[in-house]
């Protein structure tokens, strides 16, 4: 096509908008849309994070060096505190263990016997190296992915036992 | 006795919404004025109502009248006043009372602006109100009554979750429910217009005000939550692209698209189907959220006691409304005429790509907060969706459309020039880059993206304040000219330019959180930490005793450098009614930065203790309120335009053309 047609074209190209324009807002709306997609699925690979209990970690065969979650309750008497701000406990779903150490500070609602989600690397050999343990806002509060690690082995007693508001 | 009342009212108001749901659309299928006007009354009625209602459930828990199961749940004598007023929506029942409420209060206040409103859209709307507020109000009386009574009654109450009892839960509900329920009011709109199949730019100017209230009501609702967030919980934290967080910010987000386009439709009479399809998705996105939030099908840091069962009938609202009204949509919407052609350079067409780029956004939002639900019902893997996929997705949308949108903001309606639109904002940008590069060079080594946001973040503030100026310095000489030309913009120019340069503040402040610097350690009394700027040294930890609660204050002298600031406090407290912990940071403003102390638990005779230094971090909320300042702005705006409609428009349109 020479320049000469291109620039009759103007006109004829003014006339027909309607059809074009729609056009061209849908393929700028398509581009911007396969490219969210696009993105989405990228960072589907990188960036999502699985949550696990201590048996499926041994169960799943997850290999040391996953960043994932980590849920179950806090083993009695497993909290050792210090040096300095460390921390070190249990996590366990009433048939595995998995041992986590922690560099911070405690959410006011952890406590021993409570459920507990973790986020960090698991190192391998029953070890987890937590960067945040997440807090909640209500203490009778289980989080659901906890309650359903603890029904599938079968430890389940309710929402968090005694705290749980009582009804008439 | 009050109780009963409200009761009653509540029930009652639900027959009065199912009379104002079918009464006006039988009016309008037989053409019958009188019955399309039964709407009006029906839906002052419902409003006065569901006032008593929640007035009785207010005096129950103001005089902590313990046999109401909901007040013995959630209130205890012994909290002060205010907290045993908020206590009333810091629950599941009270809340979905105070949604009703607001509900209620839209429908009532639509009927009363009877003079603006063509009506035939006015009975269409308030009939779809009414059938909103039906299906709430239901949902309350029959799983989430809060007028249940307790035989015999407990004589003291369970209190209230300590979390909660803070001024936040006064100010950050009632506007977040403004914002959420007032889209339900567009929605209305949306579907009062496909019941007539007519809609033009009338409909517009009528559900602009609406969407403007809404918005900046969510803006500030939204906000005021996140700083809430920030200083309670206590982790420095003020966005976590938490489940329920996501859930208000999609409204927010199709919300400021639905605003962007209703002036296209407004001034242009064009993007009509796009509009009302954006108008039903954005309150089908916070009926979504309703139901994130109260049924607990996703995990989350903002979790309060939620009920699965409530969750399903929630779903059955949701799949009611956003089905119903899709269904309607793609049955009548092929009727509404096609609107004006507009040129591919010129404002209406930013507008189209900013509506593109924040659908685009929006959706980026969903997909990464619905995926894990999909994945765990598909495959039983449970999965998190935290920060990282949504800096990684959301953050590349928007960012283009930050860039833009400057320029959009200065091209002229019908025809623009881009060229002149770039070279109107090419000062801006400069002095935006070269402030970045500064900064890069400023702070080597430090974050490289940090620098680029504040450069972005000052280009959006410049762009807007010299698109101003630009208006009312052009062709005006002289001091009394320029400041009568301020005086002659319409509002909503500078109500857009006021939320622009909002967004650029906050854009800043959320950047330079990556300067933020955190310390922790356990000390003990005469002991200093540092974090980045400041220093504090804790002088002495005291018990202390509150009304509802035993503390254990520590005391803290704050330094920069070497230079005495202030003296602050944090503590932890033990609330006695639930044996419940909570932390209460201390927190000094230096400027627009803060230092952030707080505490962990007590070991080896010590105190573990957090500090941040948060630089520029009030920017973050001052650029929201910024923001709902300018859609407040816009909003005065109408009352102008509604006293001369036809004067006012093209004036308004005519304005950028310079």
């Amino acid at each position: 096509m020479t320049a000469a047609q291109t620039t009759r074209q103007w006109p004829a190209k003014r006339r027909m908008t309607r059809k074009q324009r729609r056009l061209s807002m849908i393929a700028a709306a398509g581009a911007v849309l396969a490219l969210a997609a696009g993105l989405v699925l990228f960072a589907m690979r990188d960036s999502i994070v699985f949550f696990y209990g201590p048996t499926e970690i041994a169960e799943k065969g997850v290999a040391p060096g996953t960043r994932m979650r980590l849920g179950g309750l806090v083993e009695t008497g497993s909290v050792q505190r210090g040096p300095g701000q460390r921390v070190a406990f249990a996590v366990t779903d009433g048939r595995s263990t998995v041992k986590v150490s922690y560099d911070g500070l405690l959410p006011d609602l952890f406590r021993e016997g409570q459920g507990v989600v973790t986020e960090g690397i698991f190192e391998g050999a029953g070890r987890f190296k937590a960067d945040s343990v997440l807090a909640k806002h209500d203490e009778t509060y289980m989080p659901r992915e906890v309650a359903d690690t603890l029904k599938k082995q079968g430890h389940w007693q309710g929402e968090a036992g005694a705290a749980a508001p009582a009804k008439p | 006795m009050i109780v009963e009342i409200g009761h009653y009212a509540l029930a009652l108001a639900l027959g009065v919404s199912v009379i104002q749901a079918l009464v006006p659309l039988w009016g309008l299928s037989r053409q019958d004025r009188a019955l399309a006007a039964v709407g009006t009354s029906a839906a002052l009625i419902g409003f006065a109502l569901v006032a008593l209602s929640f007035a009785a459930l207010v005096a129950s828990y103001v005089r902590s009248d313990f046999s109401v199961a909901n007040v013995f749940e959630n209130s205890h004598s012994a909290q002060p006043l205010l907290y045993k007023f908020t206590s009333v929506w810091g629950n599941h029942e009270g809340s979905l009372l105070l949604w009703v409420l607001i509900l209620t209060l839209f429908g009532a206040l639509v009927a009363l602006s009877h003079r603006s409103l063509p009506p035939r859209l006015r009975a269409g709307a308030l009939a779809a109100q009414g059938l909103v507020a039906a299906a709430f109000l239901a949902f309350t009386l029959f799983t989430s009554n809060p007028f249940r009574r307790l035989s015999p009654a407990p004589a003291e109450g369970q209190d209230l979750n300590p979390i909660l009892q803070d001024l936040g839960l006064a100010i950050h509900p009632p506007l977040l429910y403004i914002g959420y329920v007032g889209f339900s009011m567009t929605y209305a709109f949306a579907v009062a217009a496909l019941i007539d199949g007519r809609i033009d730019a009338m409909w517009a100017r009528a559900v602009r005000p609406w969407t403007l209230l809404a918005w900046t009501f969510l803006t500030l609702g939204i906000a005021m939550g996140s700083y809430w967030a920030y200083y309670e919980l206590g982790w420095g934290g003020w966005w976590f692209w938490d489940p329920v967080e996501n859930a208000s910010f999609m409204p927010w987000l199709a919300g400021t698209a639905l605003i962007h386009s209703t002036v296209v439709m407004e001034k242009r009479d064009a993007l009509k189907v796009w509009t009302i399809l954006l108008a039903i998705l954005t309150f089908s996105l916070s009926l979504l959220g309703t139901f994130v939030v109260r049924s607990g099908v996703l995990t989350s840091v903002h979790s309060f006691a939620t009920d699965p069962a409530r969750g399903l009938f929630i779903l059955l609202i949701l799949v009611f409304f956003v089905g119903g009204s899709l269904a309607l949509f793609a049955w009548r919407a092929p009727l509404l005429r096609q609107g004006g052609l507009f040129a591919p350079v010129s404002r209406e067409s930013a507008l189209v790509v900013n509506n593109i780029f924040l659908a685009t956004a929006c959706a980026t939002v969903f997909v990464g907060t619905l995926y894990p639900l999909a994945l765990e019902m598909l495959t039983g893997d449970k999965i998190s969706v935290g920060a990282p996929f949504f800096n990684a997705t959301f953050v590349p949308v928007v960012v283009p459309l930050l860039l833009l949108l400057p320029i959009g903001q200065s091209l002229a309606w019908k025809r623009g020039d881009l060229l002149g639109a770039a070279q109107r904002n090419a000062a801006a940008f400069a002095i935006a880059a070269v402030a970045a590069l500064a900064l890069i060079a400023f702070t080597r080594g430090g974050p490289v993206l940090a620098p680029l946001g504040v450069g972005l973040g000052l280009f959006l503030v410049l762009g807007a304040g010299f698109d101003l100026a630009e208006r009312v310095v052009a062709r005006a000489s002289g001091w009394p000219a320029m400041l009568s030309r301020a005086r002659g913009l319409p509002r909503s120019a500078w109500g857009t330019a006021l939320a622009h340069a909002g967004i650029g503040l906050s854009i800043i402040g959320i950047a330079a959180a990556a300067w933020s610097s955190e310390a922790i350690a356990v000390l003990k009394p005469g002991e200093r930490l540092t974090a980045g700027r400041y220093t504090v040294v804790l002088e002495s930890v005291l018990p202390r005793t509150g009304p509802n609660f035993r503390a254990e204050v520590a005391r803290f002298q704050l330094f920069s450098g070497d230079r005495e600031l202030a003296p602050l406090e944090a503590s932890k407290r033990v609330y006695t009614a639930r044996a419940m912990p909570t932390t209460e940071a201390g927190i000094h403003t230096d400027w627009l930065s803060q230092a952030y102390v707080s505490l962990g638990e007590g070991q080896d005779g010590g105190l573990a203790v957090r500090l941040y230094d948060k630089p520029l971090i009030l920017l973050i909320w001052i650029g929201a309120i910024v923001m709902a300042f300018g859609g407040a702005l816009s909003l005065t705006d109408r009352r102008f335009r509604l006293a001369a409609p036809r004067r006012a428009a093209p004036a308004a349109a005519a304005q950028p053309a310079e």
